[in-house]
């Protein structure tokens, strides 16, 4: 298998040739653009033999491809944050018309404040759209997850998209070494696409997305439902038969230390590598931690999340981002349902926002509070463990700021 | 256009479709929701096209000859009334329809 040095874009562009898309329609935003870019490349040189449609925006890209993808071709885009915001709207049309599109996400904060940088507050802000949604840890998973993303999606019991989502410049701009696996086997994999359920045909013309009376919403919905539920065990066998193939192994959740463990992390994305690591020295130390990585965040495996997390005294979750309002943010909502009626001490972090570095520093503190928990200490939990230490006094006017600017 | 033979999607026939599609084509007859209708005065037309040109949903015919100059298809006609308004002639009309005049 040959061995390439990718960076989490270019392990995205890889994937997206070897599945071989008939139409291609991205706009560029940062961190995506050399997603965009090397799409256009890849078509211009004949590498990969797609429509390439300029779009003038995220919502034209999503609606070119969900209008090609309803002709029985994949299509391909790919976005970020605002990007994926703008999409919001065409996101939902494609999940309902269940269109098994697969689309690559490169996790970049909301604004405002406006941020280039990495948090999952967009793909959050998609978890109720109707798509899966898959957290890749390394650039290999970006690979990996695409081409069982485009099996998972394209179940005729599933019949619905999957984002693969990668952390913005931690994955997207790191390069690493990643098997890509020959073009034969991995189509071999994904094989032909077979247009399925509706589409559109004009010697067999029907009408998809009509106004739908309140009769049948309902059941459209349910439907969807249905597709979810199906989703978590065909994910099983797609990640299975990917091992076979491939030799690696893709997991809904990677338990990691979890037998014996008294304190655990719960992560997502690029910061569970640092979490295992942090593990690593507790465990020299003495100290019987452990750290659970979310994969596939929609549908949430929590049947997978109970029975590793279950018998755990003291669970810290770490939510790449705020979830404003909420009892906990996202991650943490999920891993409290699937451990509802339970005795586990959940606590919520909130951390690594617009691409603040969750490191090895960031696992030992929160490590810290666990085991505090874990020693009978119910006031010491930090839910913003990275935050500075005057988060309401960035901004102070000193009154001398005209005085600076006319000097 | 020609007419399509068959009925939409008679090549699915039998398959079980999930999410919104129609597939009872009545209420895509747009016909059935005129409340009022065209009505050509064919002494006044000069056969000049315009009316057809605006329909949006092109449902009118000008035929440069014989006794009828506008044809439309009321199978989709909405009574929408654009073509009386732009009718430089002035030779359309709109009347009521359903037994309300």
């Amino acid at each position: 298998m040959p061995v390439k040095m990718l960076d989490g874009n270019g392990a995205a562009v890889e994937a997206v040739r070897l599945v071989r898309p008939g139409v291609i329609a991205a706009y560029p935003i940062t961190p995506q653009s050399s997603i965009a870019e090397h799409l256009a490349d890849e078509v211009a040189g004949g590498r990969i033999k797609a429509e390439y449609i300029r779009v003038e925006s995220e919502h034209s890209a999503m609606s070119v491809c969900l209008g090609a993808q309803l002709t029985g071709v994949r299509a391909v885009t790919a976005t970020s944050s605002v990007g994926l915001a703008l999409m919001h709207e065409v996101c939902g049309m494609t999940s309902g018309c269940r269109l098994p599109m697969v689309m690559h996400v490169v996790n970049r904060s909301l604004a405002a404040p406006w941020s280039l940088w990495c948090d999952h507050s967009d793909t959050m802000a998609e978890r109720d759209s109707g798509w899966l949604q898959f957290y890749a840890g390394t650039v290999q998973d970006v690979l990996d997850l695409y081409l069982a993303g485009i099996r998972i999606s394209e179940h005729p019991d599933v019949l619905t998209p999957s984002m693969i989502c990668q952390d913005g410049f931690f994955l997207s701009h790191s390069m690493q070494k990643v098997d890509v696996p020959e073009d034969s086997a991995a189509f071999g994999f994904v094989g032909q696409y077979r247009r399925q359920n509706m589409y559109l045909d004009p010697e067999d013309p029907i009408f998809v997305n009509d106004l739908t009376p309140t009769d049948d919403y309902g059941e459209m919905r349910y439907q969807q439902m249905v597709g979810f539920r199906n989703a978590a065990a065909v994910a099983e066998e797609v990640f299975a038969e990917f091992q076979r193939r491939f030799g690696r192994r893709l997991e809904t959740v990677r338990p990691y230390m979890l037998e014996d463990a008294e304190v655990a992390v719960v992560t997502m994305g690029s910061m569970s590598g640092t979490a295992r690591y942090v593990v690593d020295q507790l465990r020299a130390q003495g100290i019987r931690a452990g750290a659970l990585q979310i994969v596939m965040y929609r549908p949430f495996p929590a049947g997978a999340v109970a029975r590793v997390l279950g018998q755990i005294p003291v669970i810290g979750v770490v939510d790449r981002s705020a979830g404003l309002g909420a009892v906990c943010p996202p991650t943490c909502t999920e891993v409290a349902a699937a451990l509802r009626g339970k005795a586990n001490e959940i606590r919520s972090f909130i951390g690594g926002l617009a691409g603040r570095d969750i490191s090895n520093h960031s696992f030992e503190r929160i490590f810290a509070d666990l085991l505090a928990i874990r020693a009978g200490k119910r006031d010491t939990h930090c839910q913003w463990f990275d935050l500075r230490a005057n988060p309401m006094d960035i901004r102070v006017l000193s009154g001398e700021e005209d005085a600076e600017c006319i000097k | 256009m020609p007419e399509r033979r068959g009925r939409p999607m008679d090549k699915q026939a039998g398959r079980k479709l999930l999410g919104p599609c129609a597939i009872i084509f009545a209420a895509a007859k747009t016909g059935s929701w005129r409340l009022e209708r065209p009505e050509t005065d064919a002494g006044r037309c000069v056969r000049c096209g315009i009316c057809a040109r605006y329909c949006p949903v092109g449902t009118i015919t000008v035929h440069k000859e014989g006794a009828a100059p506008v044809e439309i298809d009321w199978r989709y006609c909405k009574g929408c009334g654009i073509c009386v308004n732009e009718c430089p002639k002035k030779c359309m009309e709109l009347v009521p329809e359903r037994g309300e005049g």
